[in-house]
């Protein structure tokens, strides 16, 4: 190892945890809102569009911030298929995070509906209606979801594997300052 | 936290149990939103499934309202709504309107004369950007009180046991009014004589923030003409299209839309409930029908006359069919934007 940084910058753990609870929270009133007739349906749907836009904006400035700042360094000791599945991932996650919301603007401008955020506030659409580009778009919309989601759980099981079994520093890398983690990076 | 006594192959052994109990509690804590582990949930999915007629759904086409034609035209508000909404649509003007004269029916190709429920759908688009959309029916009142009594009235009119209608309405006795104007209520021979209601109440919020609930309805200018259903049958499947499109031809066809105030205490929760005749109403504007398009190759085909697009100064009552009537129709969008293919358009893009 050299001089490089150990943990991730605190503009970048913020923008991490942040995205973290907005993302989570967005899947979950996702699936729920799509699976119910009940009043809370409208409640649902009325969070899910401006949370997504949310998620779009603080994305697109994660990645500004992640190619100014970089990452810590993986252990050198960590064997080249998890470096070679945790560099993907984070391909992955930056792709979904922001082609998610888009896939979402793009599918409601598609069909015609109003792209509300709040109040009168609206978005302009951003695709011509059309049935065939709604019915493409929401099947990828639907899908990449679970397959979102799925990375989720990956990334959490990865997480706490580095913090657990590995205990090589990874998980502190994002989870905790320059000393405070409790735990030193595994030698 | 190390700990030096425990073998690290033990150790690391519990750290896997408990990751792996850690990502299937987050596994199942998603299915259980989706709504896997509770088969009794209505969803948009089941609702509208339980729309479609025993041979199946028409492919391409709306679950329900499945036939219909486009018309275009304007609404022309005059002002007097400002009182209670401070939506554009209320401020006197014209505004460009999109809409769809159906049949409540899921078979696109059932004859004009067997359906005993008509309706309208209707899209008002103002110049800051904002539209209302309604779905309005020519029953004055919808025929039971929750969605998942409509769900199970679904299931029994589907349903291969004799009683079943007998045991639904036994259980939800609101339907006999519905069953009442079913066989009091004239037929007529055309869409420009039907008075159409939206049936749902919502609420108007004026410019100070003041809050009214209210219903609303398009009174027809034309006079109703009474025809009998067996008359109507003889004047062939598709009679309600042709008539409409002669009759806008021959010149527009207007409608007043007005809007009734609640009383402190009417039942807003509940639309199979009618207001009494005595409440406040306010005629804020007409609508004139101006051209009519065949739905295929029609401006409103792509349309979800989804009743929850509100400008801002309507919003969603306590009713809870407005939410229901949102799910399950953009569970039908979806499904029939999916199936362009089953229901090709004529023209290719040469008709404006």
């Amino acid at each position: 190892m050299t001089m490089a940084r150990q943990h991730f910058t605190p503009l970048q753990r913020l923008l991490h945890w942040l995205m973290a609870i907005c993302i989570l929270a967005m899947l979950f009133i996702g699936v729920g809102m799509v699976s119910t007739v009940m009043p809370k349906y409208l409640t649902l749907v009325s969070i899910h569009k401006p949370l997504g836009i949310a998620i779009l904006v603080l994305a697109l400035v994660r990645l500004g911030v992640r190619l100014r700042d970089g990452a810590p360094a993986l252990p050198a000791d960590l064997p080249e298929p998890m470096k070679l599945a945790a560099h993907l991932s984070h391909y992955a996650f930056y792709a979904l995070m922001i082609a998610m919301p888009l896939i979402g603007w793009g599918m409601l401008s598609a069909a015609g509906y109003p792209i509300v955020l709040f109040g009168g506030v609206h978005l302009p659409p951003i695709l011509p209606q059309s049935d065939g580009l709604h019915a493409t778009l929401w099947t990828a919309h639907y899908y990449l979801a679970f397959a979102f989601f799925a990375l989720i759980l990956l990334h959490l099981g990865a997480a706490l594997f580095h913090a657990f079994v590995r205990r090589d520093g990874v998980f502190e890398a994002m989870a905790s300052g320059s000393s405070a983690g409790g735990v030193a990076p595994a030698e | 936290m190390p700990e030096p006594s425990r073998t690290p192959s033990r150790s690391a052994l519990g750290s896997l149990v408990m990751i792996a109990a850690i990502v299937a509690g987050g596994a199942t804590a998603f299915a259980y939103t989706a709504g896997w582990l509770s088969p009794q949930r209505l969803t948009p999915d089941k609702m509208v499934d339980a729309l479609a007629p025993p041979g199946g759904p028409a492919l391409g086409h709306r679950r329900n309202h499945a036939k219909g034609v486009c018309f275009t035209g304007v609404f022309d508000a005059n002002g007097a709504g400002t009182a209670l909404s401070k939506a554009q649509v209320f401020a006197a003007g014209q505004y460009p309107a999109l809409g769809r004269f159906n049949l409540g029916t899921p078979d696109p190709h059932a004859a004009d004369a067997t359906v005993r429920v008509r309706g309208l759908g209707l899209q008002i688009a103002t110049p800051d950007g904002q539209l209302w959309r309604s779905a309005m029916i020519d029953v004055p009142f919808f025929p039971v009180a929750t969605p998942q009594a409509f769900y199970d009235l679904l299931l029994a009119q589907g349903s291969k046991d004799p009683n079943a209608m007998k045991t639904f309405a036994g259980a939800h006795p609101e339907i006999a009014a519905f069953g009442g104007w079913a066989k009091s209520a004239p037929w007529t021979g055309s869409y420009a004589e039907e008075r159409f209601n939206g049936i749902n109440s919502f609420i108007f919020v004026d410019g100070s923030g003041k809050e009214s609930a209210v219903r609303w309805s398009l009174v027809p200018a034309a006079q109703p003409v009474p025809v009998s259903p067996d008359d109507l049958a003889k004047r062939g499947p598709d009679f309600l299209e042709q008539e409409i499109t002669d009759r806008v031809h021959g010149g527009p066809q207007r409608w007043t839309l007005r809007v009734t105030v609640a009383n402190p205490g009417d039942p807003t929760a509940d639309p199979s409930k009618a207001w009494p005749d005595d409440r406040h109403t306010v005629e804020v504007g007409t609508l004139t029908v101006q051209k009519i398009e065949a739905e295929q190759d029609g401006p409103c085909r792509d349309i979800n006359y989804d009743p929850t697009v509100l400008p801002s100064g309507i919003k969603t009552s306590d009713d809870p069919f407005p939410a229901a009537r949102s799910a399950a129709y953009a569970k039908s969008f979806d499904r029939r934007t999916a199936e362009a293919q089953d229901y090709p358009r004529t023209a290719t893009g040469a008709k404006p």
